[in-house]
């Protein structure tokens, strides 16, 4: 257990895009910030989860938490599931001196397909985040065995980097155990370790 | 068998994390609801989920997804009449569409407890508009509880069955959006023995005891007003009546301050409290009406000056001011001013801004953010890769582009909806479900080219197999007895596939007696053609056919819902290796 610590908070905002599979993340994270001890509380903001529209979700941990909900500018950590859905978190959400931590993949909305919006790259997030003083956090792997384990890597990371204070890679093991399903655990459990484990710098 | 559904049904108290939508579930096995009603629509569909979850033989109810909300409620009034308690649940505007049988069930002695809960929508996250459902309650005689929070949301569910079958009248539940779907630590209290005895007792007194119709209704009503009466007392003594006072009540610039509020936005001002550290207190309301309005009169006598917040419509603000008036109540009743404050959610950041023009001693204006520099593009939601809607757009769109420019499209609600933006901007009407062959028949009034020759227009509707039994088959009966001049494209996926997949009563889970073909048949349409969705040639045929045919004619793009189908697949070969995404 950590230590609570009265006046220790964090704001966590999760997005990406529907069907990725944020529902997963958002409850492993408010399992694994609980199991830690932080008193947390947490709310998807999404109206149709389906059909490739955002999806986000805000989780709030610390000792004075009234609402589940996250101000504009007040996301202490992000962790998306999608590079465009990244920078908008980033613009939208964070805070000065903010981390993000985000999977490095594409899913272009019709805008870009029709060649009337930009889409984004890496460049870009940098530029972002550096604006508001933060770090930023790229994860990709390339042989990733299934788009939708992009989640657990980015909880991988999220351990390797000790994201969340008390948050341990054992902590959010025991949750993937808990949620994940039987038949695809291994495989998750698997991506999840090498993604821990590995030194920051060298994936991707 | 799951943990989660395990937990659902455990007979120990016991603590943990639940959402807004799951923990009505525990609510309604806990109270002994035996009878379950609803139709699909965000924010609710979860409450299902959580139902369907417990398995069959284990579950203490029945749990059945009617039609539509009219028959959901019809269908839990009468269990209740009939002894047992229910409950019903939809999305804001299912309301509307369950509204005729609802406004008169408050007036019937519900002897065994009903309970109406009602997915509200501030912000139009998922509906289509962001309708107050607080009038209506009112507008009905039905007491409504309004929580603020998951932990709220499971204590005020046992309430209002209590409260129901205390009075045997309806209770309203008013859930918000982001009740539904917050997630918090719960505190659940052990299960309770219920006998669930399934002999049916409608027993009415009279025989005229459930007949609300002329001067029969008089009496009716003078029960039900003597009941509110009551129900308004008890109001006034309730838990969720509260008073908080995070900050002490010592007055500021020599006035004593205070807010009025409820649900989701009280919680916001606390959360503005506490950060500002203000002595200011919250007379926070949880059953909303009938208001307590002696709690609310003291509680106003106690200040000099109070903030009356509500979110979206002006719904406590005039029963509140007109109770002051008659009380000669000197406080300065203040409430909000701008037309931007009537829509939307309040969330903490806004209500510090409300506070801020307020009281600015208390909660230092805060700068707005400078607008970020960074354009970002927009994504709105699509219709899944591989769709069957995509293709018969598709087909469609090019057919109307090369041989009927003029055509006027008209959407209905489904996934098929979102054929109304790009790249199909198909559908460019859209009221609510089953609208579309009514709204179309309008259209083609005087619309022939016996009128005005080459300046007519063909009309064509669409609509999803759900939508079609939920609402659409009164207006496609009427447009084919009056022969209207529309062409229909029934967009069959056999699922309800925009709210999660709940089954449908056309063919599909239910069996294959509702055969689409046959029942438009037998409602009087001649002209009715059938083509799967991935054929555009073959659609296109049947378009030309159909619009040069005069009358009402109906092309039926056949296509299962392709995301339904491979996750059936998927899980069907046991290949799913990998977390499958919670919908
Ligand atoms: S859920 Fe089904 S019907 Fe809806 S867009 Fe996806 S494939 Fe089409």
């Amino acid at each position: 257990m950590a230590d609570v610590n009265a006046k220790f908070s964090m704001n966590i905002y999760l997005c990406g895009v529907g069907g990725q599979g944020i529902g997963l993340l958002s409850e492993v994270l408010i399992r694994s910030c609980m199991e830690a001890g932080h008193p947390v509380k947490g709310v998807d903001t999404h109206g149709l989860a389906q059909r490739g529209g955002i999806v986000a979700s805000q989780v709030k941990i610390g000792a004075r938490l009234f609402t589940p909900r996250i101000p504009p500018g007040e996301a202490d950590l992000i962790v998306a599931l999608e590079r465009l859905e990244a920078y908008r978190g980033i613009v939208a959400m964070l805070k000065e001196g903010g981390t993000v931590v985000y999977y490095d993949t594409e899913y272009q909305p019709i805008g870009v397909r029709m060649g009337r919006d930009q889409y984004p790259a890496a460049e870009e997030l940098e530029a972002a985040v550096a604006a508001r003083g933060g770090r930023l956090e790229r994860v990709h792997l390339e042989d990733l065995p299934d788009p939708r384990m992009q989640n657990t890597a980015l909880l991988g990371r999220l351990s390797s980097l000790g994201a969340i204070p008390g948050v341990s890679a054992e902590i959010i093991e025991n949750n993937l155990r808990a949620v994940v399903s039987p038949a695809a655990l291994e495989a998750n459990l698997e991506v999840f370790r090498r993604c821990s484990h590995a030194p920051v710098a060298s994936q991707g | 068998m799951s943990a989660f559904s395990d937990s659902l049904i455990q007979k120990e108290a016991w603590s943990g994390l639940m959402m807004g939508n799951h923990a009505l579930v525990r609510a309604m096995i806990e109270s002994g609801v035996m009878v379950v009603s609803a139709y699909p629509g965000s924010p609710t569909p979860e409450i299902g989920e959580a139902l369907l979850s417990v398995p069959e033989e284990q579950r203490p109810y029945h749990f059945e997804y009617s039609t539509n909300e009219k028959v959901a409620i019809e269908t839990a009034f009468g269990a209740s009449i009939n002894g047992h308690l229910s409950a019903c649940f939809f999305k804001s505007v299912g309301l509307n569409v369950a509204l005729d049988s609802y406004v008169q069930m408050p007036l019937l002695e519900l002897t065994g407890g009903m309970v109406v809960i009602l997915g509200d929508d501030p912000g139009a996250n998922s509906s289509q508009n962001e309708q107050d459902n607080r009038h209506i309650a009112r507008r009905a005689y039905s007491p409504m509880f309004e929580p603020g929070t998951p932990a709220e949301a499971y204590r005020m569910f046992k309430a209002a069955a209590a409260l129901s079958q205390k009075y045997k009248i309806l209770v309203t539940l008013r859930m918000t959006t982001h009740v539904c779907h917050a997630r918090e630590v719960i505190r659940f209290d052990a299960l309770p023995q219920h006998d669930y005895d399934w002999t049916p007792r409608y027993n009415p007194p009279h025989y005229l005891a459930y007949w609300p119709i002329t001067s029969n209704v008089f009496p009716l009503k003078r029960k039900t007003f003597a009941k509110l009466a009551a129900i308004e007392k008890d109001a006034c003594s309730s838990e969720f009546t509260e008073e908080w006072a995070p900050n002490g009540k010592a007055p500021i610039g020599g006035r004593r301050l205070g807010l009025i509020s409820f649900g989701i936005p009280a919680y916001s001002l606390l959360e503005n409290l506490d950060e500002s550290g203000a002595s200011i207190d919250i007379l926070k309301l949880g059953i909303t009406y009938p208001l307590p309005m002696e709690r609310i009169l003291n509680f106003l006598r106690e200040h000099d000056d109070v903030l009356l917040l509500e979110e979206l419509d002006r719904v406590f603000e005039p029963e509140i001011k007109s109770a002051c008036f008659d009380a000669g109540i000197t406080c300065k009743l203040h409430t909000r001013t701008e037309v931007e404050h009537l829509m939307g959610e309040f969330v903490p950041h806004r209500t510090w801004a409300l506070l801020s023009a307020l009281w600015p001693e208390a909660f230092a204006p805060r700068m707005a953010a400078a607008p970020a520099q960074e354009k970002v593009a927009p994504r709105v939601a699509q219709m899944c890769p591989g769709c069957g809607h995509r293709s018969a757009f598709h087909a469609v769109r090019e057919l109307i582009e090369q041989e009927y420019p003029g055509a006027i499209t008209v959407a209905d609600i489904g996934c098929h909806t979102l054929g109304s933006l790009e790249p199909y901007n198909m559908g460019t009407v859209l009221l609510c479900m089953g609208h579309s062959n009514g709204t179309a028949a309008g259209m083609t009034i005087g619309n022939s080219v016996e009128k005005v020759g080459d300046k007519a227009r063909p009309v064509i509707t669409f609509i999803g197999d759900s939508t079609l039994f939920h609402a659409g088959l009164p207006a496609i009966i009427n447009a084919a007895i009056y022969n209207h001049n529309i062409t229909l494209v029934v967009m069959e996926n056999y699922t309800t596939a925009m709210t999660g997949h709940q089954p449908t009563h056309a063919n599909g889970e239910y069996g294959d007696k509702l055969n689409i073909p046959d029942v438009l048949e037998k409602c009087g349409v001649e002209f009715i053609r059938s083509v799967p969705a991935y054929q555009q040639d073959a659609i296109k045929d049947a378009l030309r056919e159909a619009i040069a045919n005069p009358g009402f004619s109906v092309v039926i793009a056949k296509h299962p819902c392709m995301l339904k189908f491979l996750r059936e697949k998927a899980r069907k070969l046991a290949r799913q290796k990998v977390m499958a995404p919670r919908s």
